[in-house]
């Protein structure tokens, strides 16, 4: 090994408190690029959600940031350490769960963390209770005596966490922690994730939408190697709004006078600052309407006095959010 | 050392978790055991001298079964990436799994002493030659074991890795027996590469320098081959 590892962290690069620091990171294999130029930062204390479709780069980014593979281009720092000059440093601060969560079948639970804490030089005494303490908090009680290549995918799974944890990181690198986890175990999971993202950085990656929205303060989108959001989910919701309404009004009334839903379409396209306006299939006794603004102006208050000068029973009045589903559709199509 | 003792442990125990060490080693005792009772008793000859001068070709259909999953299997099974994702330097793996791979030889050899008790309780033995004898088995089945762990570490296939170092160990063996066929100019370095020759001597009691030392730079030279091939993966 040509590399040197020195002891203190790389001060020229380091930040602040940004834990894992990435600067235009890159990776070829072979012609496929599978990561061009992706550039983030974590803070202390933040669970980051790594969004993005199969074979986007989230894996790649996580085996880069872990020190298995070695990008091709930009850098990377974790805890203040290069992962290139300074990868024991690097791997001493993370704790990392590999997608599918390739642990040793032949060894028994109890003997893969007792061996992993070994190798994590922690101290005996130490050990068994750490190992005792996650067996309690992952589940792994009654199968710590059978070997892992028995296990079920989940529990496998929570051996994995189990593993990743068992030195107390302050980094925590998850790749697809909950897959194939039942829904109760991904409720429990989340909140454990959620309590350890309290003091700790954690990177995790999904393609489940709501788990991000469920554990994450913080997500990135990347779509072929790039990175194309990163916000909170309720930011990259809202950055992305098309600014559409949708209102329901009481048909009785307008029966009675003769009005068809054609005249009211007609009142609510004078509105200002509406561009178009839909009819949509209504409810018995119910026309509505899909109205979609110009600008990103809230037109909730124009729409109102529209119906209240009318004399329309307003039923429903709303401005449509897009969910995270629709802006992690609208931006790695 | 504290990581490499730690590899070590955890590969060995792999061996013994799994048949492969209880069907290795008793295939090699019932090879060697009929080898030796066959000598003592139906040539009349009561001495080791078979059973260590097969050994260099009986070590090259045993340990290939040992080495081969060393790495490759790591790589197929993707727990290389939990491996050396912990925080251990890639000449700690590929230490530990050395050490592992030669703790299954080291139980093998150890079980075979019983040959030389056996020879002992009927006349004298020269343990001088039985001692030089076996830590010639040592130096012969590690430098193997180095091939069949750099022949591992450049596949994910098994199969592959273990007719890699049958190749390469075959080479090395013949090499030394063709010796007298071959053009004068080549004879001495071929009988220098090849593995029987240097155990030829160890075999009759005498450990040479040099020939420790031939043992000892093709195990660090494979070592460091399987080290270079570990890191490749990073840049791949």
């Amino acid at each position: 090994m040509s590399t040197i590892e020195s002891s203190t962290p790389n001060q020229t690069q380091s930040s602040d408190d940004a834990m894992i620091r990435v600067n235009e990171l890159g990776k070829r294999y072979g012609k496929f690029k599978a990561l061009q130029g992706i550039t983030f930062e974590v803070p202390r204390g933040q669970v980051l959600g790594f969004l993005g479709p199969n074979g986007a780069g989230k894996t790649t980014t996580m085996k880069i940031l872990t020190c298995f593979l070695a990008p091709s281009a930009g850098s990377a720092f974790v805890g203040g350490y290069s992962i290139a000059e300074q990868s024991l440093q690097v791997r001493r601060l993370l704790g990392y769960l590999p997608e599918d969560t390739p642990i040793y079948p032949d060894m028994t639970v109890l003997e893969y963390l007792e061996y992993v804490g070994d190798i994590r030089g922690v101290e005996s005494g130490l050990r068994r209770r750490r190992i005792g303490d996650l067996a309690e908090i992952c589940g792994l009680m009654k199968v710590l005596s059978r070997p892992v290549g028995h296990l079920s995918k989940g529990l496998r799974q929570r051996a994995g966490l189990a593993q990743a944890l068992l030195h107390d990181p302050p980094i925590l690198v998850l790749d697809e922690p909950t897959s194939g986890l039942d829904p109760n175990q991904i409720v429990e999971i989340r909140q454990l994730i959620r309590h350890i993202g309290e003091e700790k950085t954690v990177i995790l990656s999904t393609h489940i939408l709501p788990e991000v929205q469920a554990t994450c303060g913080r997500v990135i989108i990347i779509n072929e190697g790039r990175l194309v959001a990163d916000g909170t989910p309720d930011e990259l919701a809202s950055q992305q709004h098309d600014n559409s309404y949708h209102v329901v009004f009481d048909a009785s009334g307008f029966t009675a006078s003769g009005q068809s839903d054609e005249a009211i379409q007609e009142q609510l396209e004078r509105v200002p600052g509406v561009q178009s306006v839909a009819s949509t299939s209504p409810n018995e006794g119910e026309f509505s309407f899909t109205i979609k603004g110009e600008s990103t102006l809230d037109l909730r208050k124009e729409i109102f006095c529209c119906a209240r000068d009318n004399e329309w029973i307003l039923l429903e009045l709303q401005r449509r959010q897009l969910s995270l589903e629709d802006v992690f559709r609208r931006l790695t199509r | 050392m504290r990581n490499i003792l730690t590899l070590g442990r955890r590969e060995l125990g792999a061996y013994f978790n799994s048949p492969i060490a209880y069907i290795v080693i008793p295939a090699y005792l019932l090879i060697t055991g009929y080898l030796f009772f066959s000598q003592v008793f139906l040539v009349g000859d009561a001495s080791l001298r078979d059973f260590f001068g097969t050994a260099p070709l009986l070590f090259i259909f045993f340990l290939p079964a040992i080495t081969m999953r060393l790495l490759a299997e790591e790589k197929r099974t993707k727990t290389i990436e939990l491996l050396i994702t912990m925080p251990v330097t890639d000449w700690q793996v590929v230490l530990g799994k050395f050490l592992g791979a030669l703790g299954v030889l080291l139980a093998a050899l150890a079980l075979t002493l019983v040959y030389a008790f056996t020879l002992s309780s009927m006349g004298t033995l020269d343990w001088g030659i039985v001692s030089a004898g076996y830590v010639g088995l040592v130096l012969l089945g590690g430098t193997y074991i180095a091939i069949g762990l750099m022949a591992s570490s450049w596949t994910r296939h098994q199969v592959a890795a273990s007719l890699i170092t049958w190749a390469i160990t075959f080479t090395l063996y013949l090499g030394g027996k063709l010796v007298p066929m071959m053009p004068r100019a080549l004879a001495p370095a071929v009988e220098y590469l090849s593995l029987d020759s240097h155990f030829v001597n160890i075999s009759r009691g005498v450990l040479d320098t040099r020939d420790v030392i031939y043992y000892l730079s093709l195990i660090g030279v494979c070592l460091f081959l399987a080290v270079q091939s570990l890191d490749s993966r990073r840049w791949r």
